[in-house]
């Protein structure tokens, strides 16, 4: 569903995105995992169609997003790490402008709204501005922008943030619900549990490079860490976890 | 813990030492990024030249028009001199009153509203070094482009009336305190106004009362009647007239301050009581500014954090507005509709429409009073110049609109621009709603101000048909130039909309907006000289022909054509080419 090949972006000479080959697959829950600037987010940027890739190309659902925007950009659902949306737009306003954004209007267009908005405790809101909004409140009305339109592969990025334990919880069932009717979900996460309980695959990247791929099991084995959860894989894996005995040792 | 408390707590009491490294660690990370937006990435190549060779050559322009008309003062004996000393008055004021304004606006931003003042106050920062450091960058902001306008000007008194070195130091001498002035006066109005006002609607309160002190100014510097300078006539007798330009015009300004220091030293008798005025001013609103801060600036902070406007927002009117614009499908109803309502809803935007009103207000009332009928025998001839200058102040205006409401659509879009990107929207279909939502109210005005002041000057329909092809052609052309410079130039870091025209990006507009005005109006001029000069008493008169009409408009439309559409392709280009910030 959503085919990344070669995919490479560079900023002037530092090469923050180098030559990424995956697959998310039709019904799959997809996890995107790695330090502070590995790359996960420019490579989400590229998928979303915000940034060009240098190299490589993006394909959703066959159509590529640099060369065919309209069709591929029309299947996702994008989920940004920072809830930036016009402050003096209603809630409702602004689902509205983005299913218009998507060519969808109508009744049909207007109970999703209200749906999406109810789904999340937002109905009280739904004629406020946004500027009246909290962190949260503001993560919650991205997510339902994001599945406004009915996408068929959702990209997000840092799902979690700001999100109360009730709304995380809402977020899981969302995103098993998604996947389970056909949907496709690339999530770049530093929450490990999240990753961990919900992805049916993961890929570990770290200096714009895929170090490591596959289901849980898959991951331990590439780590040569079998029974150990993920934060053990995942530093095992981008070197951290040296640092960690470092830390032990100089604790004493 | 109460937020007060916490306030008042970091707000104890200041030392010289502290302060001044706290002005320079605070400053040191704007200078940094100013310079870095200057010469970033692949852009360096071509921002740095563009930069200085912009500057310099509004500098030599400014400078050469300044020389020419001082020079020309400078032969009319008595009077003369008498004029030039009153137009650097009249200069400085205006500059004072911008600046005032200004930094009303600055303060807000830079004291109250940056995105860095949360991670400024978690730090024990010196509070004196704090308001030192926004001071100056609230100068910094808002003083730069009236310096640019300024230093030409004072470079052509020195050229023309001598003054030797020594000028030079004392412009330095005065600028500092009446550029230092407005931004303490300006920071401290603003301080008061967040401790009054509730929270956040400070800033559109702000936004409402600088447009209207701005309106006021206009309004006023019309009533004071400037024209009364140049008609001697009007006075008594020559000793009338000569009181009256030798009288300070504003005694209690600083900008009156500064001219006659100047003045004074250029006629040989520089009188340092005025110096003296201008630095003890200076030094009392900054002391006065930094009480103030002191007592209300913990306190007011927290206010300016607190509460955002809500409320119901659905209304009749917007689903009106809606089912009018569904004919252009809807990609680009939502896009206008959206644009519209961010627009209204924002004080500092909808309130640069009062200043359009007043703008057309004064336009119009000067071409009314116009005394050019004053004198039968030269009217007609008189008349047929005024069309060229009334282009070209209709085209100056529509500029500075465009300037103002086109130049800034890109920016505003900011960090919500992810949420466009990631759509289908067309990058077209983008470009075309930004386009059109700010050229048909453009184009609304300038047909308005066209038609409006042709039938005052009472123009024949070759002429009438003439400036409104030619305003149209123009606003169409002007509102692709900001759209293009506005996309190849953003500034996404301020949520100011009055902020982004007075960035670089906006002052090569305004340069390459007024570089086409200049070539419509010398192409019209050079096709209807024959025109023109029938209106001279010794001519024979008579109205325009076909001929020099259709030479005029087609060299109108060439030039506007020329202008508009290649930067309307260089914006459609621009954004699928340029990034989203993060």
């Amino acid at each position: 569903m959503i085919r990344l090949e070669g995919l490479t972006k560079r900023y002037g000479s530092f090469t923050a995105v180098d030559g990424i080959d995956l697959e998310a697959r039709r019904g799959e829950l997809f996890g995107l995992l790695g330090p502070n600037g590995a790359g996960k987010t420019s490579t989400l940027r590229m998928i979303a169609g915000i940034l060009r890739p240098d190299a490589g190309r993006v394909l959703v659902d066959g159509f590529d997003v640099v060369g065919d925007p309209y069709r591929a950009k029309a299947r996702l659902g994008y989920i940004p790490d920072r809830p930036f949306v016009y402050e003096k737009l209603t809630g409702t306003e602004l689902l509205r402008f983005v299913a218009g954004l998507y060519g969808q209007q109508g009744p049909e267009i207007e109970d999703r709204i209200r749906e999406l908005l109810a789904l999340w405790d937002l109905e009280g809101w739904a004629d406020e501005l946004v500027e009246a909004y909290s962190h949260g409140m503001r993560q919650k009305l991205i997510i339902s922008s994001a599945l406004v339109h009915r996408p068929r592969a959702l990209v997000i990025d840092e799902p979690m943030v700001g999100l109360d334990p009730r709304a995380a919880r809402l977020l899981k069932d969302l995103l098993r619900a998604f996947a389970d009717s056909g949907g496709t979900a690339l999530i770049s996460t530093h929450t490990l549990e999240f990753a961990e309980a919900l992805c049916d695959r993961l890929a570990v990247i770290a200096e714009g490079r895929i170090i490591a791929l596959g289901t849980m099991d898959e991951l331990r084995a590439q780590a040569e860490s079998a029974e150990s959860g993920l934060e053990q894989v995942f530093l095992r894996l981008t070197g951290g976890e040296s640092q960690r005995e470092l830390m032990r040792v100089l604790a004493g | 813990m109460d937020a007060d408390a916490v306030d008042a707590r970091s707000f104890a009491a200041s030392d010289p030492i502290s302060a001044g490294r706290t002005i320079r660690v605070l400053l040191q990370p704007k200078l940094l990024s100013a310079l870095g937006r200057g010469v970033s990435g692949r852009t360096l190549g071509r921002r740095i030249p563009t930069l200085l060779l912009s500057a310099a050559g509004a500098f030599v322009l400014l400078f050469l028009v300044a020389t020419r008309l001082l020079g020309g003062l400078r032969e009319v004996p008595e009077v003369g001199p008498l004029l030039a000393s009153k137009l650097l008055g009249l200069a400085l004021l205006l500059f004072f009153g911008i600046l005032l304004l200004s930094n009303l606006i600055a303060a807000l931003s830079s004291f109250f509203l940056a995105r860095d003042l949360a991670t400024v106050h978690e730090a024990p920062v010196d509070w004196f070094g704090l308001y030192g450091a926004r001071l100056l960058e609230t100068l910094a902001g808002s003083s730069w482009m009236v310096l640019l306008m300024l230093l030409p000007v004072l470079a052509a008194y020195q050229s023309v009336y001598g003054g030797g070195p020594l000028f030079y130091g004392l412009v330095l001498l005065t600028l500092v305190p009446y550029l230092l002035i407005p931004a303490a006066l300006g920071s401290a109005i603003t301080l008061v106004l967040v401790r009054v006002f509730p929270a956040r609607r400070t800033r559109d309160i702000l936004a409402f009362v600088s447009v209207i002190a701005g309106a006021l100014l206009v309004v006023g510097l019309r009533v004071l009647r400037p024209e009364r300078l140049v008609n001697p006539e009007g006075f008594r007798n020559l000793v009338d007239f000569l009181e009256v330009l030798r009288a300070p015009s504003s005694p209690w300004l600083p900008s009156e301050w500064m001219a006659q220091t100047l003045i004074g030293h250029l006629e040989g008798g520089f009188d340092p009581f005025w110096l003296w005025l201008l630095w003890s001013t200076a030094a009392a609103l900054v002391a006065g500014g930094a009480w103030l801060h002191f007592r209300l600036y913990p306190r007011g902070f927290t206010r300016a954090q607190q509460g955002a406007e809500s409320g119901r927002r659905g209304s009749a009117l917007w689903t009106a507005f809606a089912r009018l614009l569904a004919p252009l499908g809807l990609e680009r109803r939502e896009m206008i509709l959206k644009d519209a309502r961010l627009f209204f809803r924002d004080a500092t935007q909808w309130s640069q429409l009062l200043v359009l009103g007043v703008l057309l207000f004064v336009y119009v009332y000067n071409i009314q009073v116009l005394p050019i009928r004053s004198n039968e025998i030269m009217s007609r001839f008189l008349v047929s110049m005024v069309v060229f200058l009334n282009l070209a102040l209709a085209g100056f205006i529509l500029a500075a609109v465009a300037a103002r409401f086109v130049f800034p659509a890109y920016s505003l879009e900011g960090r919500t621009l992810w949420l466009l990107r990631s759509s289908p929207l067309e990058p077209d279909t983008f470009v075309w709603s930004k386009y059109w939502s700010g050229a048909v109210p453009l184009l609304v005005l300038a047909l308005l101000l066209t038609l409006l002041t042709n039938r005052i000057l009472a123009v024949g329909p070759g002429i009438m048909a003439l400036s409104l092809v030619s305003i149209c052609a123009l606003t169409l052309a002007l509102v692709a130039q900001a759209l293009a410079w506005g996309v190849a130039m953003p500034r996404f870091e301020t949520g100011n909309a009055a902020q982004i025209p007075t960035s670089l990006g906006g002052m090569l507009f305004m340069l390459g907006a007024l570089g086409t005005l200049a070539a419509v109006l010398v192409s019209q001029f050079l096709a209807l000289r024959g025109y023109v000069r029938s209106g001279l008493p010794w001519r024979e008169t008579r109205d325009p022909t076909g001929v020099e009409l259709g030479i005029a408009l087609g060299a109108t439309l060439a030039i506007t054509l020329v202008t508009g559409v290649w930067p309307y392709l260089v914006a459609k280009r621009r954004i699928r080419e340029v990034g989203v910030p993060g």
